[in-house]
């Protein structure tokens, strides 16, 4: 049940999905996010590369509401986060590592997510059937395969045709043929007037996917561009980009 | 809402969970082997008191740890949906702590039951037994459940779990008896009195103990410990305690669960 795109009332975004204004983020006292101001356009791929332990995840987690700012303002879709879960129900999320509970079907962790969200939308099985998934839906997670719990999670995360997604890491447990079935799927979801927010430090993934870019270094945002403008900057090659988040410090 | 939906969920998942199920048979293996060879049903309360008071914090505090650090991620996805926060965290308390309380009741009661001693004189202690061993379960499941909160890695929550099911059970009684040798010349009834009422374990074993008219085996204290445990007023002081081991855990849990970063 592919529906037609235009049937989502929750297309009707603003043009900055996720915006970030001094947003700070302490875990003890390690500064995690320092002042990061962002503006994250809609209908836009937007990917937020770093190196590891830059923010990226910290970001990623402020804006889900799994963990509270120590300062700045956070807006997502419109809506200030301020403890309110309701704007959640514009957010698809596929964190970076597939654990369900054990003994339930897939079937009944979808249906659990179904029931939580009270979503009236019908339900988008497309990357259920390209990833051959139907027929692992009645096995207990427990049995599958980290490859395949992992498909399930980015199905699920496209099953509430959320206007914002927020992928996590997307392709690092998958295997060529179903990254390259996600990354298809989430250039139609652009298609489609989504917006979508990636982490990655699989730099490959700028040129066939990205629209924008945001970099983080120690906790500040050291470009956000278009990644073309990142492209200019550093002369088209991948190496260089490394080298910038390498050599800013 | 949403508590209940969790709490659905839990059920289905742990309804199918090896680790309950194990639980709850060697509950019934146990009990059901004390009653056919272990003298008869009065004896068998009293070996069960042992169990009862050892096992099931054990496992509550043991199995809780466990299962929440592996629902850890699941408990982020289920997260960052549209739910509330302190809704998601009663809901899986409940779904925690249920199953592991049906475990037990029927794990300890139906050998009763079957074997004809559901009735009669045995009922009373029979209850209080159940009664101790489910509120055992709720108050060691909120422990179980704050230290996962508390901790973020998994192996020093695990060993602050046992540690404080170890103080319980074994350590508290340690300093209890010390405190009674070093200062054997004060009157110490009350004090200790009031002690006991800090540790769930001691007063699950008090409470027991007297309805099975094991007074004696109290010590020297026991005396005091009959007129107030034994009493009306007792019985309802200690449950009210116990219900407070239940309670003042499972409110940190919450108010640590809607403030934590994930």
């Amino acid at each position: 049940m592919t529906a037609a795109p235009s049937a989502q009332p929750t297309l009707a975004l603003p043009r900055t999905v996720v915006s970030c204004a001094g947003l700070t983020k302490r875990f003890g006292r390690l500064d995690v996010l320092k002042a990061v101001d962002l503006a994250i356009r809609s209908g836009r791929v937007t990917a937020v590369l770093g190196p590891n332990g830059a923010g990226k995840s910290t970001l990623i987690k402020c804006i889900l509401g799994l963990a509270h700012p120590d300062g700045g303002a956070l807006t997502v879709n419109g809506t200030a986060v301020n403890g309110d879960p309701s704007y959640r129900s514009h957010l698809g999320y596929m964190p970076q590592q597939a654990r369900f509970p054990e003994n339930l079907t897939g079937r009944e962790v979808v249906r659990l997510l179904r029931d939580l969200r009270s979503d009236t939308v019908p339900e988008d099985d497309e990357l259920f059937e390209s990833f051959g998934l139907v027929r692992e839906l009645d096995k207990p997670v427990r049995t599958l395969s980290g490859g395949t719990r992992q498909k399930l999670n980015a199905a699920v995360a496209f099953m509430f045709r959320p206007a914002i997604l927020i992928l996590d890491e997307p392709t690092a447990g998958l295997d060529p043929i179903a990254s390259g079935i996600l990354k298809a799927r989430i250039r139609s979801a652009r298609d489609e007037g989504r917006s979508i927010l990636l982490s990655s430090h699989v730099l490959s993934e700028l040129d066939e996917l990205v629209d924008d870019v945001v970099v983080l270094l120690e906790g500040r945002v050291q470009f956000e561009g278009p990644v073309r403008q990142l492209r200019e900057a550093t002369g088209e090659h991948r190496l260089e980009i490394a080298r910038l988040m390498q050599g800013a410090r | 809402m949403t508590a209940a939906k969790v709490l659905r969920y839990e059920l289905q998942d742990l309804r199918r969970s090896r680790w309950v199920f194990g639980y709850g048979l060697l509950l019934l293996a146990l009990t059901d082997a004390l009653l056919r060879f272990g003298g008869g049903g009065p004896r068998a309360l009293l070996s069960l008191l042992n169990v009862v008071l050892v096992l099931v914090p054990l496992v509550s505090v043991v199995f809780g740890t466990m299962y929440l650090y592996g629902a850890r991620d699941f408990i982020e996805l289920l997260l960052a949906q549209p739910v509330r926060r302190i809704e998601l965290c009663l809901g899986l308390y409940a779904g925690l702590a249920l199953p592991l309380a049906l475990a037990f009741v029927l794990g300890v009661g139906l050998p009763f039951v079957w074997g004809g001693h559901g009735d009669g004189s045995l009922a009373r202690p029979l209850a209080m037994l159940l009664g101790t061993g489910v509120l055992l379960t709720l108050a060691f499941t909120a422990i179980a459940f704050l230290v996962s909160l508390l901790f973020d890695d998994r192996a020093r929550g695990f060993g602050v779990a046992l540690l404080l099911w170890l103080a319980a059970t074994a350590l508290y009684d340690a300093v209890l008896v010390f405190v009674a040798a070093a200062w054997s010349d004060y009157p110490l009834e009350l004090p200790l009195l009031g002690l006991t009422l800090l540790n769930p374990i001691d007063l699950g074993r008090v409470l027991l103990l007297l309805q099975l008219d094991n007074a004696a085996l109290l010590g020297y204290t026991g005396a005091v410990f009959e007129r107030f445990f034994g009493s009306a007023l007792g019985v309802a002081v200690s449950a009210v305690a116990l219900l407070g081991w239940c309670a003042v855990p499972l409110v940190l849990a919450v108010r640590r669960f809607r403030r934590k970063d994930f």
